[in-house]
């Protein structure tokens, strides 16, 4: 019981996994289960992605795509959270829209990019665009499934003191959907910065990670340059959804306790 | 101050319909405490609810204060059985206590002042700061009973109020309802289907019927106060009240001539 065991730390046992899938990989690479010339050896890609750091032009597309991601974020929160209220609250609208959205709902947003590229010139405003497409989702549907899970109640107690419609929305409603709203936002966040990552790559936009992948495909070590470049994209992807959860965990210490408790 | 006249209520319609109120009259006067009891499922919450004007009733008409009720009348407080799904989780205790008295046009620390004073006579203050689901359930309702409290309601409406708890903490809630009622003479109605409870808290006890409810019983409980759990409940008035009530309730008819 007195002994804590160090592998009880999750932290330390990722950080195990990562290093030894790494010896795994630089181990075969070095003794020639995995030709070095075809895939480049670990160390020299973590040696790649590292040099990447103070590359100027990587860290301008890196700014690129993040500043897609971030705006495509925004538009996304200010349009889905507001339409999942509406849909939610209003049973007769989200019935006539319902048959609509089941079939924008399963179009790949990658499928869109040559339609909004015949119709967008200007590239950074297709990429939003297909962002806030892709990333709507999550958090519609979130939006409307934490509205209908407010507890009628809660909503009775408030009445019951001769409160109006918009105060009970307001004062019950949105802060009870809220943590809901919270996870639909962090499940867009990743398929903001997948779907922003693949509009550069597809879509040969002039900047962001995608396009840096794109334009070092002529290089001879190209496959170097595109892991290195992945890992980045890896590394954003995993930052971001960490900062989700730790400001999820913070603001909403009463979701999940209360649902432990019960 | 409460009249309630011909009142029924309906759900839904056609060959599934429910008649859960066939028509009730009753007349609460000013700092009165009327137990309503009845058979589970009689129509006591329905009866409620049309009181708070939560639910448009399908006839009759409830009248507070000589005002028709019609929708939520604000000079009402209701303190549900359910006191987790009632408080706000994402609020701490004092701001839960507080937030009604946004509709009195109190300012900040008006309501803030007065939600700390009815922590205080819920004997809560030391938990102000607290989320409501880090107390246990028999704080929690006192939680209930301090938003209430502080918003100093015309009538105040208890559904089952202590159907969720353990016994002693129901007594102690019991006495705590007894002793804020005296302080602020309160008019309350609690609705329970326990009958030692509805006499031992009770001015006056109505019983209703099974659906669709009627008023079968209105008895005086005149017995000695002040109330104690012990000494009240061995009183032969109260052991004479509760069987009187039992009866009542199970539709049986009384062996002598009614006890009010």
């Amino acid at each position: 019981m007195t002994r804590h065991n160090p592998l009880d730390n999750r932290l330390l046992c990722g950080a195990l996994g990562v290093a030894g899938l790494f010896c795994v990989m630089e181990v075969a690479g070095r003794t020639g289960l995995i030709d070095p010339l075809v895939f480049p050896l670990a160390s020299t890609v973590l040696g790649r992605a590292a040099a990447l750091v103070t590359d100027g032009e990587f860290l301008s597309d890196v700014a690129s795509t993040l500043g897609a991601w971030a705006l495509g974020l925004l538009f996304t929160v200010a349009l889905a959270v507001p339409a999942g209220f509406l849909l939610g609250s209003l049973p007769r609208v989200e019935s006539a829209l319902r048959p609509i959205l089941e079939f924008l709902r399963p179009i790949p947003s990658i499928a869109l990019i040559p339609l909004a590229l015949a119709v967008f010139s200007d590239r950074f405003d297709m990429k939003v665009l297909l962002i806030v497409y892709a990333a709507t989702w999550p958090v519609l549907i979130n939006t409307m499934y934490g509205l209908k899970d407010v507890d009628p109640l809660a909503k009775e107690t408030l009445r019951s003191f001769g409160f109006g419609k918009s105060a009970v929305l307001w004062r019950v409603s949105l802060p009870s959907t809220a943590p809901f709203i919270a996870t639909g936002v962090r499940l867009a966040s990743a398929i903001a910065l997948i779907v922003g990552i693949s509009a550069e790559l597809l879509g040969g936009g002039a900047q962001g990670i995608g396009s840096y992948v794109l334009e070092s495909g002529g290089n001879a070590d190209a496959v170097e340059y595109i892991i290195a470049a992945a890992i980045w994209a890896g590394v954003i992807g995993m930052v971001t959804n960490g900062l989700f959860v730790l400001a999820e965990r913070r603001i909403f210490r009463w979701h999940t306790a209360r649902t432990e408790v019960v | 101050m409460l009249e309630i006249t011909n009142l029924s209520h309906t759900y839904g319609n056609g060959p599934t319909a429910h008649n859960a109120l066939g028509g009730i009259d009753l007349k609460v006067a000013q700092g009165e405490l009327v137990c309503i009891v009845g058979p589970s499922g009689c129509g006591k919450s329905t009866l409620l609810r049309s009181i708070a004007g939560l639910l448009r009733p399908s006839g009759g008409q409830v009248t507070l204060n000589g005002a028709q009720v019609e929708q939520t009348p604000d000079n009402l407080a209701v303190v549900f059985q359910d006191y987790s799904r009632s408080l706000f989780p994402w609020m701490s205790v004092v701001d839960n206590v507080s937030l009604p008295l946004r509709r009195k046009g109190m300012d900040k620390r008006q309501r803030g002042q007065a939600a700390m004073e009815a922590l205080e006579e819920v004997g809560l203050d030391g938990a102000a700061a607290k989320y409501p689901w880090q107390l246990s359930g028999g704080m929690q309702q006192r939680v209930s009973i301090a938003r209430a409290l502080a918003y100093r309601p015309a009538l105040l409406l208890m559904d089952e109020p202590f159907g969720s708890v353990d016994a002693q903490t129901r007594e102690d809630l019991e006495d705590l309802t007894l002793r804020v009622r005296n302080l602020h003479n309160m008019t309350i109605v609690l609705i329970t289907h326990d009958i030692d409870e509805s006499v031992y808290v009770g001015d006056r006890v109505v019983v209703l019927s099974k659906a669709p409810a009627g008023i079968v019983g209105d008895l005086r409980v005149d017995l000695p106060g002040p109330r104690d759990q012990i000494t009240t409940r061995e009183h032969p008035d109260f052991v004479h009240l509760r069987a009187e009530v039992g009866r009542l309730v199970r539709g049986m008819r009384s062996p002598s001539p009614s006890a009010s």
